[in-house]
């Protein structure tokens, strides 16, 4: 067990020193970052912010993080979000009560998955342009639903989910780290993680030793329509309405880059949550610790592409090869002065 | 024998050392003019390394390379072809949607006012075909031809351009006898012609048919360089292979009296169209069924519809007369049946996953994903069959793709044994493989024939097959078209139910 304990700090170790360190650089900016305070049953700080901001992020990064082991990519999570919270607002504007629309929600997010899933398992399309479809035809969708207005509601019960708390932490804060929790330990304490993992690194030799690729697949694409609906839930509760135009916006890049910052890589195979999680938490403290330092908002693209730069060279195979030859070097030379002597 | 001086090509002491492996370990060669030499050995015996070390194509590590006794070092085999060596790959390297001139005078072609100049490349390239006996229309697209003549005009091309050493590599692997025939009648020309000639094939007959003399290579070491005339076939056999294997083999021959048992499984009008052609077969518990044919022949096309990797549209499957559902691999595995595939990387193993993950995959994948194997459950089971089958790997964790492709096929035939299968496929177990290893997984087969399996076995290895199977299947353009008992189980036998095959086909 200690054993498994230390494979995963060795495996989260880069994520959570990126972590610490985008912290402290912005607690240098901003001397009352790391202060939390405790008012009416809820703690508060700029780190409980972080948390709950990066709830949306987190929660698609799940979904996301499966897919991508699967050798996938699901880039319609954006625009199932704002079909999700669409069907969220008219069902409770109908009248309808809490327990259906969140049931109807779901369902609906499960149905989009299962969409992309066919697309890909059953007719092989590739995953960059299955879910492009609905990444395209899902912002049409949700205008359908919301006929063309921001659809707002009051009800107490869905914008509790939105802001309400628990245990002193914010509901979005909750959910998607119990969310996490449960999927991770899923796929960890069955066999799905490793049968997923192998699926990712090769379909056509899982499928001659008798893995269900065809199911598995679909199962990662449902996954990530489920943690869409979750997080369009969350988005539509955080403002009272649904706004089909920018609910989710580009948050399907945020997702991917969550998990490629997690150290997921895109060609599919090894993956972990907790990285993926990690991953987009570094994302949030990035977009909140720019605002919170004062820089312009604009500044928060460019380092966050100057990240995706960084992350992506270290995780090349010729960077790696570099790495490896450069240790190779170091250790050869040692060896080299012994033998002249 | 010759004079140093009648070398057209002469290397000596190559390395060449790949990351974790040497692949050339102080290798000679050397060619005279005039004579076809034959590079043979298993694969990843390092031929190929050895080519590419000559055509520049890799960067040799270590050891001298001599052309016409002035010393070379092609950076490329753009250099190398210039310098006289040219080579030919069995996949043809030229351009299918050109024509034929186009392609062989490609990068050369004669201008007029600084245009190309059709008319000037056609008739030569008709001139230059036609020391090939060659007489073909020079304007069609290369692709409307047949493999063979695409070789041919490959071979035309490379002797044009570089004139003094020509390479083919795997020229035959994908003709029929006559082509094989025409190719050969055109090496001997360009023999008598003076050219050095390497010949890289896995049919030993052609060997015998064409080369002059014979260089062994195994694991990337010389083991012999012989005339051809004086070596022996069995000879050369144990040099490619060992001694070990091939007094293995004799051995086993003389303990091969036992009668397998009744047909248990049992196929009728078995097959897929397009694939292969309906084939009845029998195997009984304890039996080896070997299945033989060249390339193409439709054996991996048997060994997939036989465990649903592609689904079989007509016929019967049967298990002690109970119908089988073999819609599927992962149905075929539920029925409890094995597949070991032919191309390892592709369909075998998987790469970034660990010994241990490979290994329990199958199982896992039959339990379902809802009833995880235990992780000691899975570390017992891998380490069972690590030390079992003797798998070399510093532990089970590493992952499978940094293990030797001996030790990736143990792997993969760990994670069959793991199911406990009645109805093992091997597709080529011995591919690609080292010596060693290659007298294991032999040996490995007849443990599991004793203890009750059933086996069916392609190989291309035909002393191989004739070790172990009880009975030999031969197909010959997706059909099966023989099937040899008992005592016609020889090489010869089978050598002439492919040949006569051959000779029956209507053409």
């Amino acid at each position: 067990m200690t054993g498994t304990l230390k494979a995963y700090a060795v495996r989260l170790f880069p994520q959570v020193a990126a972590l610490a360190i985008i912290l402290f650089m912005v607690s240098l900016a901003f001397p009352g970052f790391f202060k939390l305070s405790f008012q009416n049953d809820r703690l508060y700080g700029s780190l409980i912010d972080i948390l709950n901001r990066g709830a949306p992020v987190a929660l698609l990064a799940i979904g996301m993080t499966v897919v991508i082991a699967t050798k996938g990519i699901d880039l319609s999570v954006g625009a199932v979000m704002a079909i999700c919270g669409a069907v969220a607002a008219a069902s409770i504007t109908a009248g309808h009560s809490l327990a259906f629309t969140l049931l109807v929600t779901i369902s609906t997010g499960i149905l989009c998955g299962l969409w992309n899933g066919v697309l890909v398992a059953v007719l092989d399309i590739q995953p960059i342009i299955a879910t492009l479809v609905l990444m395209v035809a899902g912002r049409g969708i949700a205008q359908l639903i919301t006929e063309g207005a921001i659809l707002t509601f009051n009800h107490p019960g869905l914008i509790f989910i939105g802001s309400g708390s628990l245990f002193g932490l914010p509901m979005p804060v909750i959910i998607w780290l119990g969310f996490g929790l449960i999927v991770a330990l899923l796929v960890r304490r069955t066999a799905l993680g490793m049968l997923i993992e192998a699926v990712g690194v090769n379909r056509r030799a899982s499928r001659l030793s008798g893995v269900s690729t065809g199911v598995l697949l679909i199962a990662a694409y449902i996954l990530s329509g489920l943690c869409a609906a979750l997080a369009g839930i969350i988005a539509a509760a955080d403002i009272r309405g649904a706004d089909a135009n920018n609910a989710g916006l580009w948050l399907e890049l945020d997702a991917i880059l969550a998990v490629v910052v997690g150290g997921t890589s895109l060609l599919g195979g090894r993956f972990s949550i907790a990285a993926s999680l990690l991953g987009a938490m570094i994302i949030q403290s990035i977009n909140t610790g720019i605002l919170l330092s004062g820089f312009p908002p604009e500044f928060n693209l460019i380092i966050k592409a100057a990240i995706i730069v960084l992350i992506l060279v270290i995780q090349s195979p010729r960077a790696q090869s570099a790495f490896i030859w450069m240790s190779r070097v170091r250790a050869a030379e040692p060896k080299k002065e012994q033998e002249a002597k | 024998m010759q004079s140093v001086s009648s070398y057209v090509l002469s290397a000596t002491g190559i390395d060449k050392i790949f990351p974790g492996a040497r692949a050339l370990n102080g290798v000679d060669f050397s060619l005279a003019r005039g004579e076809v030499h034959a590079l043979l050995g298993e694969n990843g015996a390092g031929k190929s390394t050895l080519i590419k070390c000559l055509t520049g194509a890799y960067r040799r590590d270590g050891g001298r390379i001599l052309l016409d006794g002035t010393e070379v070092d092609p950076h490329n085999t753009l250099e190398a072809q210039k310098l006289g060596i040219g080579t030919v790959y069995q996949e043809v390297n030229l351009l299918a949607n050109l024509t034929v001139a186009e392609n062989l005078f490609l990068g050369r072609q004669p201008r007029r006012f600084g245009l190309v100049d059709a008319r000037a490349m056609n008739k030569q390239a008709r001139a230059l075909l036609s020391q090939y006996d060659l007489d073909i229309d020079v304007t069609a697209e290369l692709s409307s031809f047949s493999v063979a003549v695409q070789q041919v005009i490959a071979i035309a091309r490379a002797v044009d351009l570089s004139g003094k050493v020509l390479i083919l590599d795997e020229p035959t692997a994908s003709l029929d006898t006559h082509e094989v025939a025409m190719l050969f009648r055109i090496v001997r020309r360009l023999k008598d012609r003076g050219l050095g000639i390497i010949f890289i094939t896995h049919f030993l007959e052609q060997v015998y048919d064409i080369s002059d003399r014979i260089t062994v290579l195994r694991n990337g070491q010389l083991v012999g360089t012989r005339d051809t005339a004086a070596l022996p076939r069995r000879e050369l056999i144990a040099m490619m292979l060992g001694r070990e294997l091939v007094h293995e083999v004799s051995e086993a021959k003389q303990s091969e009296a036992k009668a397998p048992g009744a047909a248990r499984f049992r196929f009728r009008g078995f097959g897929r169209k397009g694939h292969i052609q309906p084939f009845d077969l029998d195997v009984a518990s304890g039996e080896v069924v070997g299945i033989a044919g060249l390339l193409g022949s439709g054996r991996t096309e048997t060994a997939e519809i036989l465990f649903g990797a592609e689904r079989a549209d007509s016929g019967t499957a049967e298990v002690d007369g109970r119908p089988l559902d073999l819609s599927s691999p992962r149905a075929a595995i539920r029925e409890k049946f094995g597949f070991c595939p032919e191309d390892r990387k592709v369909d075998g193993i998987v790469g970034d996953l660990s010994v241990r993950e490979n290994i329990v995959l199958a199982l896992q994948a039959r339990r379902g994903w809802a009833r995880p194997i235990s992780r000691s459950e899975q570390d017992r089971l891998a380490d069972h069959y690590i030390k079992a089958l003797d798998i070399r790997t510093s532990d089970r964790e590493k992952p499978i793709r940094l293990l030797s492709g001996g030790n990736q096929q143990k792997a993969i035939l760990a994670r069959w044994l793991a199911t406990n299968p009645e109805f093992l496929i091997l597709d080529e177990p011995t591919r690609g493989i080292d010596v060693g290893a290659h007298a294991e997984i032999i040996r490995l087969i007849e443990t599991l024939c004793e203890k009750g399996m059933s086996l069916i076995v392609i190989s291309s290895e035909l002393e191989e097959l004739v070790a172990y199977s009880s009975r030999v299947l031969v197909l010959r353009d997706r059909a099966h078209v023989a099937e040899l008992t008992g005592e016609e189980v020889t090489t010869n036998a089978i050598v002439e139910a492919i040949a006569s095959a051959h000779e029956g086909r209507p053409s």
